[in-house]
């Protein structure tokens, strides 16, 4: 068996976000990255899969610059067994991440992909659905419970949605993501990081892969959410249904 | 007993007073590998997730939460990591321990129990045990499957600590040897397995042993009720006919104050991380608060002396952090050379011995910016920071034991001074050669300074400042001669006179290295420069008192006047530079954010 994590470098979910002031995105000064915590997730329900069934090679992926071989690096500290580094210079949209993920797993044939419902520096939460579509494979997304059955044929999965738990059978291989309850992901441990260091880490470009890793959209603009206004203290239920009614007209 | 070769003079201990370092030489922070990053990443993400939020149980000494959090960072490898790989530790050297140590020590109750495990309780078997003896514990203290505790202080020796009375008396059957006495203060004594125990044999030869607490006769006291460090436990450890087996004897009979004190050292330097690591919390505390608490209409953080506050403490973070990772980078290529010392063992002791006075000062310095950042951090929270709700109030209980243990800081300062002696009478350091080189040159009319750089002119006063101080050791040294070891107040002058220089020199090293390399070397330089420019004041003063203490009339008027010519130095626009740092951490948010490259 073979599991692929595609992992995305994003700014550290504790790191203070600033704006650039000319909007073009966000201050990358001072600012401490990490492995987007969806797909610590993902790999970390990889690594308990091989766990629970022995066997498995777990490759972690990802696109962008040098830097993120960083991220790779994290992803063999806590138990992956190689890294794929697809060199591009340029941000990518869903589309362009989803087309380049495909061609890795035309590459590597995995026995599935599993990757964060979505990162959480753009929230797009496309990549992986337009990954399955690309690869004409079922997908199955906001998963916050996976099994493998038939031998390794087949997986059941709880999905998270907004109607309640959807629980569906899915043959393998597929796209699944990973929702925020699939499971806690582990610590790096440092004889982990130690381990890391002697770990295959291939760097690949989008040309070798055969793909044109264009994207299709563009950032206008990036501009902080507007300040919530102050709440107002009532007195009374009374006033405060009043209020609803007058003011915030929800009643 | 084979003389150690000699090492290259930028991996001599103390050397820095009597030669100028090139940049390229001195690591610094910016200089750690994303593996070592990832390291103390790590320890953070734990402290976070699996120590504060039990905080008040921790802090209570509730049953068993402490020992989980040790067995949990021990498992992550966060206590192994000095421990070589072949006894399951991960072998790694002082640069990687810094970082870990800082986060540790973010709950110094915490820290201090992790410490006294890792480092002066499983240190002495890592570095002075028998083949036999690390394979039977280490692999075993690694994990944290076993405790570790050192035992040195006793109720009537703390500071005179070879004045010992605990005995040590081998048995008609010569099998075991029988420790009578009690050590006081022992952190870890209620959770500790192993007790590097310090006694003397037949009342006279300071020996170290290894103790497990099952041993026959060993048990502790109560649990001391202490200011601080709360979630620590300390103990008495008391030992009545307790049977320790003659295999157990570490290092050899006689040799326990070499073992204690090159312990004790390492003890120190990690101590200088752990301070600095919980003066960085308290920066991000009062940074954050700043921020958010609103007077007069605006964030407390746009008002002058509240950035006074917050630049200082960046500074002085900044002088202390780089002094810390210069030495453990000079410690750890000691260690790479391999050389032996004495009869017993390997690299890290000499490391250790060769930068001794490098430890003391990283100890004295780190303690007592601790307690400055601490205080003002509490100061910065006004009201609210002399309550629980705030963790400065914590932070201010537990900085205070700092300059106490560990060889207290009045101790600390007598070794620097004394270490420079002993270390030229054994001729490792031209000391007096230096002075008389210095008293030569201070007569000579200066060289122009350059203008417009201030870094290079950073650097060129700390040049003269070492002068200054080598003028001083040679004066105190003709005036009161073999007598100068009793003059403890002169003595003190001359170690914080070397501490300023060391932390001056290595904060304005890393800002020189950085410089052309960031598009953030300014807010380097900004740091640096703060701490120098008001270190030369402290120096000036210092240096006043002890030439008044040794001279008077027109000598001492000569006297001052060369010391004034030596420290001679324009102040700098330090509220600018101040307020700058203050503006950048407010936007950041802390102080590795704030000299993380742009």
């Amino acid at each position: 068996m073979k599991i692929l994590v595609p992992l995305k470098r994003v700014p550290d979910p504790d790191t203070k976000i600033r704006v650039k002031p000319d909007g073009s995105g966000i201050e990358t000064d001072g600012v401490k990255f990490a492995v987007n915590p969806f797909d610590s997730i993902a790999l970390e329900e990889a690594l308990r899969l091989r766990e629970k069934t022995g066997a498995a090679e777990i490759v972690v992926v990802t696109i962008g610059g040098e830097e993120c071989g960083e991220q790779l690096r994290t992803g063999l500290a806590m138990g992956a067994d190689r890294a794929i580094l697809v060199k591009s210079a340029a941000a990518l949209d869903s589309l362009a991440v989803a087309k380049v993920l495909a061609a890795v797993c035309q590459k590597e044939q995995p026995s599935f992909v599993i990757m964060g419902k979505q990162a959480i520096d753009d929230d797009s939460n496309q990549a992986g659905q337009m990954l399955a579509a690309l690869l004409g494979l079922g997908q199955a997304t906001f998963v916050s419970k996976l099994e493998l059955t038939d031998g390794h044929q087949r997986a059941r999965c709880s999905r998270e949605t907004d109607a309640g738990i959807e629980h569906v059978a899915i043959s393998l291989p597929a796209v699944f993501t990973a929702d925020l309850r699939l499971n806690e992901p582990r610590y790096v441990s440092l004889p982990g990081i130690m381990k890391a260091r002697k770990k295959p880490l291939e760097e690949l470009s989008p040309e070798a892969l055969g793909v044109s890793a264009a994207s299709r959209t563009r950032v206008l603009k990036v501009e902080r959410p507007a300040g919530r206004k102050a709440g107002v203290r009532v007195k009374s239920v009374d006033e405060l249904i009043a209020r609803l009614r007058t003011e915030a007209k929800v009643l | 007993m084979s003389d150690p070769k000699d090492l290259p003079a930028h991996l001599t201990g103390g050397n820095f007073l009597f030669s100028e370092t090139k940049p390229e030489l001195v690591f610094t922070p910016e200089d750690l590998s994303s593996d070592e990053r990832e390291m103390a990443s790590t320890a953070e993400k734990f402290m976070d997730k699996e120590v504060f939020p039990h905080l008040e149980a921790l802090e209570h000494r509730e049953d068993g939460v402490a020992m989980k959090a040790f067995r949990s960072a021990a498992q992550l490898g966060l206590l192994g990591l000095e421990v070589p790989e072949e006894y399951g530790g991960l072998g790694l050297g002082k640069v990687a321990a810094i970082g870990v140590a800082e986060q540790l020590s973010r709950l110094a109750g915490f820290g201090i129990t992790c410490g006294a495990h890792s480092g002066i309780g499983t240190g002495p078997i890592t570095y002075f045990g028998t083949e036999a003896q690390k394979r039977k514990y280490l692999p075993r203290l690694a994990p944290g499957e076993l405790m570790a505790a050192y035992c040195l202080s006793e109720a009537g020796s703390g500071s005179d600590a070879l004045g010992m009375k605990t005995k040590a008396v081998l048995n008609a059957a010569r099998t075991h040897y029988v420790l009578n006495g009690a050590k006081m203060w022992i952190t870890n004594a209620a959770w500790a397995d192993v007790f590097v125990v310090f006694a003397k044999v037949d009342g006279e030869h300071v020996t170290a042993f290894i103790v497990e607490k099952a041993f026959p006769g060993v048990s502790t006291g109560r649990e001391e009720l202490k200011l601080g460090i709360k979630t620590s436990s300390t103990r008495r450890v008391i030992l009545e006919d307790a049977q320790v087996p003659v295999e157990n004897v570490l290092g050899e009979v006689g040799k326990g104050a070499y073992i204690a004190f090159n312990i004790l050292n390492l003890g120190r330097f990690t101590l200088g991380a752990g301070t600095t690591g919980a003066a960085k919390d308290m920066l991000r505390a009062a940074v954050k608060y700043a921020g958010e608490r609103q007077q007069f209409g605006k964030p407390i953080a746009s008002f002058g002396l509240i950035q006074h506050k917050l630049g200082e403490m960046a500074a002085r973070l900044y002088a202390i952090e780089s002094a810390l990772y210069r030495t453990a980078s000079q410690m750890d290529q000691v260690k790479a050379t391999g050389e032996m010392v004495w009869s017993i063992k390997a690299g890290y002791p000499r490391a250790i011995e060769e930068f001794a006075l490098e430890c003391s000062a990283v100890k004295v310095a780190g303690s007592e910016i601790l307690t400055f950042v601490a205080d003002e951090a509490l100061q910065i929270h006004g009201g609210y920071g002399f309550t629980e709700e705030f963790s400065p109030a914590r932070g201010t209980r537990d900085a205070r034991i700092n300059r106490i243990f560990e060889g207290t800081n009045e101790i600390n300062r007598l070794f620097i001074p004394t270490n420079l002696l002993r270390r030229a009478a054994k001729g490792k350091l031209a000391l007096m050669a230096a002075a008389m080189a210095a008293f030569a040159d201070a007569q000579k009319e200066p060289a122009a300074e350059k203008t417009g750089d201030d870094l290079a002119s950073a650097q060129l006063l700390l040049g003269r400042a070492k002068k200054a101080v080598l003028l001083l050791f040679g004066g105190a040294h003709q005036k009161f001669g073999d007598k100068l070891i009793h003059e403890q107040e002169v003595l003190a002058v001359l170690s914080d006179l070397v501490i300023e220089i060391f932390l001056g020199e290595s904060a304005v090293l890393r800002a020189l290295k950085i410089r052309g390399h960031s598009a953030n070397a300014a807010t380097h330089a900004d740091l640096a420069l703060t701490w120098v420019n008001d270190s030369v004041a402290r120096m000036e003063n210092r240096a006043r008192d002890a030439l008044a203490a040794m001279g008077s009339g027109e000598e001492l008027r000569m006297q001052l006047g060369l010391a004034r010519k030596l420290l001679r130095w324009t102040p700098l626009n330090t509220v600018a530079m101040r307020r700058r740092l203050a503006a950048r951490l407010g936007a950041v948010g802390s102080y590795p954010a704030l000299i993380a490259a742009k």
